[in-house]
This record gives C-alpha cells, structure tokens and sequence, in this order.
C-alpha cells in the first residue's frame, strides 16, 4: 500500500503571533517555522504503517514556497521514503491546495492519503475534505485509530461530538489525523542525516495549470479584545458571591 | 426569484443539535441585510423524518423546511450528505450555505465547497457584511476580517459567537418534502457510534469548563474536578502539561493544538497559563483562575481569581455551589 502524507509550513506552536502595526497580516517574518502539528502526527501513522509492513513506500508533499523544503526534510527524517514539492510563490488557500494534491494524487496514485485535520495558521480545516471530494473518495476526519484490514478496506475511529464513531472505508480513501491519533517520535540525529541525501521532486504549480489564485481576500488582521486581568477574590464564599450576584453565571 | 440563504440542520437522528438554532441566528442576520428567505436543509431517512420535521417546524426565521429523505441519508456521511446538499444548492439556488463548526459541519461542509468549487470560510464569529466575515486564526490569538469573492458563500459558524433563535413559533414556515433519487454511497459504512448519552456535555457545546492542570496531580485527583464539574452540568478540560502527564486522556486538551472552547464559564484549576492553553480558553465569558503561586499568568486573564492550595478549594467549592 502507497500511502502519501501532507504537509505545511507553519509557525512553530510556541510562538506567540502578533499582529502587523499596520493590520494587514500577522508578523512571521522572524519566527521559528516548523511543520504543522497535526500533520507530524499524519507523518508518523503512516511511518508506523510501513513500519508493520502494511505501507510500502511513504511519500511527503508539501505545496508552497521553496523553503518548504525544510519541512519535506522533517518528513523524510521521520520516516518518509521521498518527497514532493509543489512550487509556488502564490498565497495559498486550502480550496487550491486541494487541487494541487488532486494533480499530485493523479500522478502518484496513492492507496491512502493521510492528512492533518487542520493547520494551526489558518485553522480552516478543509483541505482534507476539499481532496476528498475532488477525488470522490471516501473520507474519514478528525481519526483516532486507523487500522488496515488487509482486504482493501480500512477501520478508522474518529472523534464527534460527544464521542466517537468507527467507520469503514474502501481504499483508496483519505483519513485525516487528530492529536488521540498518536504521539510523534522525535528524528534522531542520524535520520536527520539520512534525509538530508532522500529526493524531493519539485513541480511548478504553473505546469500544472490549476487557478489557485485566492478565492478570500484578507481586509484587516486584529489582536483580540484584550482581556484585562480582574481581581482576586479571598475566599470560596466570595468567589461564589462574585459568580452569582456580579457574573451571574452561577 | 432571489436566492435564500441555506443552513445545514444537524441532529443524531432523533433530536436537532441546539447549535442549528444558533446557525439560524447567523443566517437571519445574512437574511434580513438581503432581504431574503431562510431555507433550512433536514436530511435523513424515511423513519428520522417526521420527528425532526415537527422540531424544525417551530423554530423561527426559518422561510421554508426543505426535508429530504432517502435511506442513505439516516446516517451523516460526509460523502453522501454533501452530494445531496450540492444538488439542493443548485436546484433552489443558495446563495449562502451555512452550517455550525461543530465535528459534524466541519466534516461535511468543506467537501460540500469542494463540490461547489467555492473557498469555504471556517468558524464564522461575526458578519460585517454579506460577503464579509470575522474569523480566527492561529488559535484565535488574532482576528481576521475577510472578503469572500465569489457568487456563492460557505461558511461555517462558531456557535458560541451567536445567540440562539426561538424554537418555539407557532405559525408554521412552507414545508417541501423531497425524496432522494440519488445512489446510495457505498465506500463508508459506518460500524458503530459511541456517545457518551446522559453524561457530560461535550467539550466546545459545554456552558461550563472545568479545566484541571499539572498541578491537580493525578488522574485520581481529577475526579475532584470532575464532581464540581457535574454539580454544575459541566465539562472537564486539561490543559497539555495534564494530558502529557497521563492524569486525562488528550481528548480533553484545551489549547492551540487541542480543543478551542469559548463557555459561559470556566474554571482554570491549577493550571499556570501558557500561551497554548490561552488560545484555546480565551473566547470565554467569564474565567476563574484558582492556583497556589500567585504570580500564575492565568490570573492575567482571569476575571476572578482565588489563590489558594486546589485541593482545598475545590471540595469548598463544589459543596457550596
């Protein structure tokens, strides 16, 4: 089974983003990137597959500026076979990305595609499902657990409202990961050096003469209200007073 | 005729979630700007419908119930529910497609836009306009306000960001009823659902959080929160350190990477206050910050803050509320 992982460049989840002075975006120039979270925790499922002897090669895809290299190589030093840079200096959202992957998909043809569920940049949570349903393939977000049967098909449990639920899906199929998915290892040094010499093919998006111009226009970056820190109460019975008669949301 | 605004009902195939109520206040604030219909979409089976329709029948802003049924459709699969929105959105010609950002409309929603080829825009908190929206990025430490360009809208809506309307109407909105031709999907199946029914409420829907941190020390300890929790019909969060430390299953996890909830209030207990479990419980009304070092930067954020040791606190606490 080939299985094909994605994945985007992103702030680091430990910085703290601020807003430009001027609002038109958040200010990233300095900050440390790295891969998205949840897509390590993708890249790790599928290293895990090939691990078992269930996935026979793992391919990494990235779309976006050159520099997203450097996440294909963290992809590589976790585990994945080689990897696949879609070029593109164009801002792009997740509808395009779809399609780019869609292109990449049609050239690779994968048994499974295992995604992130969402990038912790943009929070959209849709490319996924956008892939999905351009390939009219089966999809399964936001999973916990995903075993292959071994007969063309796949179980995956994955979290809903209130709990969760186990479907089946007939490959090839899509699955994107949430955090319960499972803990991503760590590249060790000498991985590192491995990945260093593991090939990235890299399209132009150009060629592939797909619109990923964006659809949604940013008018104005914000910080959030502030919230002001309020006060400190002494005791239980003032705590509870304050919820009740002040908050009233006891 | 011009085009209505659609919203997407969610329900587990007896009861229509509170948050499509929610929704309808997103999509009647779109309505009235365009002076046009509410047409809300009920998908489900044959044996579903009649329940749910008598439910979406009182709730109000609603212009027309548009109830479609067929035997595939009891179960809400994304690959099945999204053609069968797709050819409604065509055929009444929707100019807005809405539906909460809940599990369910974030998995379906996105491959309806997808289908539509429109760029959907996620977790909706405020409309300025009928073509402009707030949002949150990077785990809501900023807004952005953003112009979608297109003929048509997909949006889902942070639920918490808009009051609820009425279910309780007495004048009847126009009901059209419409069997699915369409073949059923056959690559998912759904195996088996496992709700935690007459529990806790779920998470990001709860009115009340408590959260527990490292400090609450062990998973045994946790049950401390979780009795305050009950007697205030709420749920449990934990902050990462927590969930790393195995005291809580990361199903729990509140923060940039876990679950983003905005309640009416929560209680951060124990827990220090880092950047990535402020993004995720900053959106709440109000927050209480219970925590033995004084200088935690959770009482920054807090509107009322007890310092004291937890484990005297909280059982105080839960037997005076």
């Amino acid at each position: 089974m080939k299985v094909l992982v994605t994945v985007k460049r992103v702030v680091d989840y430990n910085v703290k983003v601020r807003v430009k002075p001027d609002n038109s975006d958040v200010d990233i120039e300095h900050s440390k990137m790295s891969p998205n979270p949840f897509d390590e925790i993708a890249i790790e499922e599928a290293v895990r597959l090939k691990e078992k002897g269930i996935a026979t090669e793992v391919v990494a895809v990235s779309c976006g500026k050159e520099i997203a290299q450097d996440v294909l190589r963290t992809a590589m030093a976790l585990g994945a076979d080689r990897a696949i840079l879609v070029k593109t200096d164009i801002e792009l959202q997740p509808l395009a990305v779809a399609k780019l992957l869609r292109a990449v998909v049609e050239q690779e043809k994968p048994d499974l595609i295992i995604m992130g569920k969402q990038a912790i940049d943009d929070d959209a949570n849709q490319t996924g499902q956008m892939l999905a349903a351009l390939l009219n393939w089966p999809q399964a977000t936001f999973a916990s657990e995903i075993i292959a049967e071994g007969n063309g098909t796949l179980t995956v449990a994955r979290e809903i409202d209130g709990g969760s639920e186990t479907l089946s899906l007939t490959l090839p199929a899509l699955v994107t990961a949430d955090l319960r998915l499972n803990e991503p290892r760590f590249a060790s040094l000498p991985k590192i050096m491995q990945a260093r010499k593991k090939p990235i093919e890299t399209i132009e998006a150009e060629s592939l003469g797909i619109d990923i111009n964006p659809r949604i226009k940013t008018i104005k970056v914000n910080e959030p209200p502030e919230r002001k820190a309020g006060i400190k109460v002494g005791s239980v019975g003032a705590l509870i007073q304050k919820l009740k008669e002040e908050a009233k949301v006891l | 005729m011009s085009s209505p605004i659609l919203v997407i009902a969610e329900h587990n195939g007896k009861k229509i979630s509170p948050s499509t109520l929610r929704t309808l206040s997103a999509a009647s604030q779109l309505a009235q700007s365009l002076n046009v219909g509410i047409d809300l979409l009920l998908l489900s089976n044959a044996e579903q419908k009649p329940v749910l329709q008598e439910q979406a029948v009182k709730f109000e802003s609603v212009a027309r119930v548009i109830a479609l049924s067929g035997e595939h459709l009891g179960v809400a699969l994304a690959e099945s529910w999204a053609k069968e929105i797709v050819a409604v959105v065509k055929e009444f010609n929707a100019s807005h497609i809405l539906a909460a950002a809940s599990a369910q409309g974030k998995n379906i929603l996105p491959r309806v836009a997808a289908l539509l080829d429109v760029a959907q825009v996620s977790e909706v908190m405020s409309i300025e306009s009928p073509t402009r929206f707030v949002r949150p990025i990077y785990a809501g430490n900023a807004w952005s306000t953003v112009e979608s360009q297109q003929e048509r809208h997909v949006l889902t809506i942070r639920t918490t960001c808009f009051e609820p309307v009425s279910d309780q109407r007495t004048d009847a909105p126009e009901m059209i009823g419409i069997t699915s031709t369409a073949a059923p999907w056959r690559g998912t199946t759904l195996v088996k659902q496992d709700i935690t029914e007459g529990g806790r409420p779920e998470l990001t829907n709860a009115r009340v959080v408590v959260s527990g941190g490292f400090a609450v020390g062990s998973a045994d300890n946790f049950k401390m929160l979780e009795q305050l929790a009950d007697k205030l019909g709420g749920a449990v969060g934990a902050s990462r350190a927590a969930v790393d430390a195995g005291f809580i299953g990361n199903d729990h996890q509140i923060g940039q990477t876990g679950k983003v909830v905005a309640p009416d209030l929560y209680f951060a207990v124990g827990i220090s206050g880092q950047v990535q479990h402020l993004a995720g419980m900053k959106g709440s009304k109000v927050i209480v910050a219970i925590n033995k070092d004084p200088d935690a930067p959770i009482f920054g954020v807090a509107d009322y803050g007890l310092v004291g040791d937890l484990f005297e606190v909280i059982p105080q606490l839960t037997a005076q509320v």
